[in-house]
């Protein structure tokens, strides 16, 4: 998959899980001031992405996390997915 | 039974059931098939859908009670500080701990949601409940499994009349069908083989074999007299006395003499400065299983004496099905209806009358009474024994 596929693809986890409308998900929107995600919406929007995309992103991973863009890189980079 | 006050008030004074055939998921396989379950209920209703998902099933419940009853009470302007809350439950989001114990054995420990702890811990619908609010007076949860219901609306009322508070939303909720508790429940033989879901809770009846299980909750709004006064609140009823005790001795089967529930009902008398002759309904704890309707007969007639036979007893559970830790709220609930519209709901499915429990049970249909001073009995698995005491509320 392609960078425009994979971005779209956590923005629809994103949405759901955080129960948002899919519009307010966009790369650079950043979870807690944005979102509204607290430290437990992030952990478990990201047990989402793990689930969907089948890899492992420990929690020394997530620290710095603040925008949405940083959770699509993130997942790129586990997947191999380039910009 | 219905979302709301008078939907619930009209299908109880109509003498109809709440019970069906278990629909939320497939009861195939398990002994018991049949429940009293709410249907197509939208919590999205009631809070944001990022909230409902958080939440579990049980504190959906408790959240649209509370909010339902702060309507009804007219929303009064309050100081949060001293507003309390207590909502009861018998084993709280076991929804949720049921599911994420499936994840963990699917997926192991990493894959469990951080909302498991604050999901099912019982104390999650109080503290809800205390935060659609804002309500940061007194708060606590109290978990005697079927006399759960009862125990909180006695606690909010002692935090009023004590003075920690100036009014307080109180209740109790259950959301506990699942296969496993059907399972539990059927094993301990608790529950009711009756396959005909309206008539399988018969009260008091010969043929009663066990309750339904059902879920639900109930919240009242408690206020002192002069708070309520002040802004000219619509009264149903005085909250007279609150009485408890345990039976000590089984843990699960009650008393057979009604020890236990005779000591927290002549305690609530006692609290409410009532005889046991003032009394003009009981809402019985009224289970349908064989042991429990014996033995609160035998109470009621130990502490009534004669009088135990000119007084209106009804069991709601023959229509509602046991709510467990939600209960004893429904039921201080009903108890504060018959004495504000003046009517009795009936004990539905009474068709043959029993030697030991041969009261007036109100049976099939609901009674025009007036009621001055109501009862309501809840005995929980445990021993533990809560009564509560209405009253008619002359300013």
């Amino acid at each position: 998959m392609d960078m425009n596929e994979l971005q779209t693809k956590v923005c629809t986890i994103l949405a759901e899980n955080l129960s948002i409308p899919i519009e307010q998900v966009t790369p650079q929107a950043r979870f807690q001031e944005d979102l509204d995600a607290d430290s437990l919406d992030l952990v478990e929007a990201v047990l989402a992405l793990e689930e969907e995309f089948n890899v492992t992103i420990p929690e020394e991973e997530m620290e710095g996390v603040r925008t949405v863009g940083q959770a699509i890189q993130l997942v790129a980079d586990k997947l191999g997915v380039a910009a | 039974m219905g979302i709301g006050l008078e939907t619930f008030w009209s299908r109880l004074t109509s003498g109809k059931s709440g019970v069906s055939r278990i629909r939320n998921f497939d009861p195939a396989g398990l002994p018991v098939q049949i429940a009293g379950e709410i249907h197509d209920f939208d919590p999205t209703v009631w809070m944001t859908p990022k909230e409902a998902k958080r939440t579990d099933r049980v504190v959906h419940f408790a959240v649209a009670a509370a909010k339902l009853a702060w309507q009804d009470a007219g929303e009064p302007s309050v100081d949060p500080s001293r507003t309390a809350v207590v909502i009861s439950t018998g084993v709280g989001g076991l929804t949720s701990f049921v599911h994420q114990l499936e994840v963990m054995a699917a997926k192991g420990p990493d894959r469990i949601s951080p909302f498991l702890v604050p999901q099912m811990m019982p104390n999650a619908s109080a503290g809800q409940v205390a935060m659609a609010f804002g309500f940061t007076g007194p708060n606590e949860c109290i978990t005697t499994a079927c006399a759960a219901g009862a125990h909180g609306v006695g606690e909010a009322f002692r935090m009023v009349r004590d003075g920690l508070a100036d009014a307080a939303i109180a209740g109790g909720t259950e959301a506990a069908i699942l296969p496993i508790t059907v399972a539990g429940f059927a094993q301990a033989h608790a529950l009711t083989k009756n396959p005909d879901p309206e008539r399988a809770s018969r009260p008091f009846d010969k043929h009663r074999d066990g309750f339904v299980l059902s879920e639900g909750a109930c919240a009242l709004v408690l206020e002192t007299e002069e708070h309520a006064a002040a802004r000219g609140a619509r009264i149903y009823a005085e909250f007279a006395g609150f009485g408890q005790s345990a039976d000590a001795h089984h843990i699960t089967a009650p008393h057979p003499e009604g020890l236990g529930a005779i000591q927290a009902i002549e305690a609530c008398l006692q609290d409410a400065g009532e005889t046991p002759e003032a009394i003009d309904y009981i809402n019985a704890h009224g289970t349908s299983t064989q042991l429990n309707d014996a033995a609160e007969t035998r109470a009621i007639k130990k502490v009534l004496g004669d009088h135990a036979y000119h007084v209106a007893i009804s069991s709601t559970k023959s229509m509602t099905g046991h709510m467990v830790g939600a209960a004893g709220a429904v039921e201080a609930g009903v108890a504060a209806m018959a004495i504000s519209r003046g009517v009795i709901p009936p004990t539905i499915n009474y068709e043959t009358p029993d030697e030991v429990c041969d009261l007036d049970y109100v049976p099939n249909q609901a009674r025009e009474a007036t009621v001055r001073l109501a009862v309501s009995n809840a005995f929980g698995f445990g021993g533990h024994n809560a009564v509560v005491a209405l009253r008619r509320y002359d300013s």
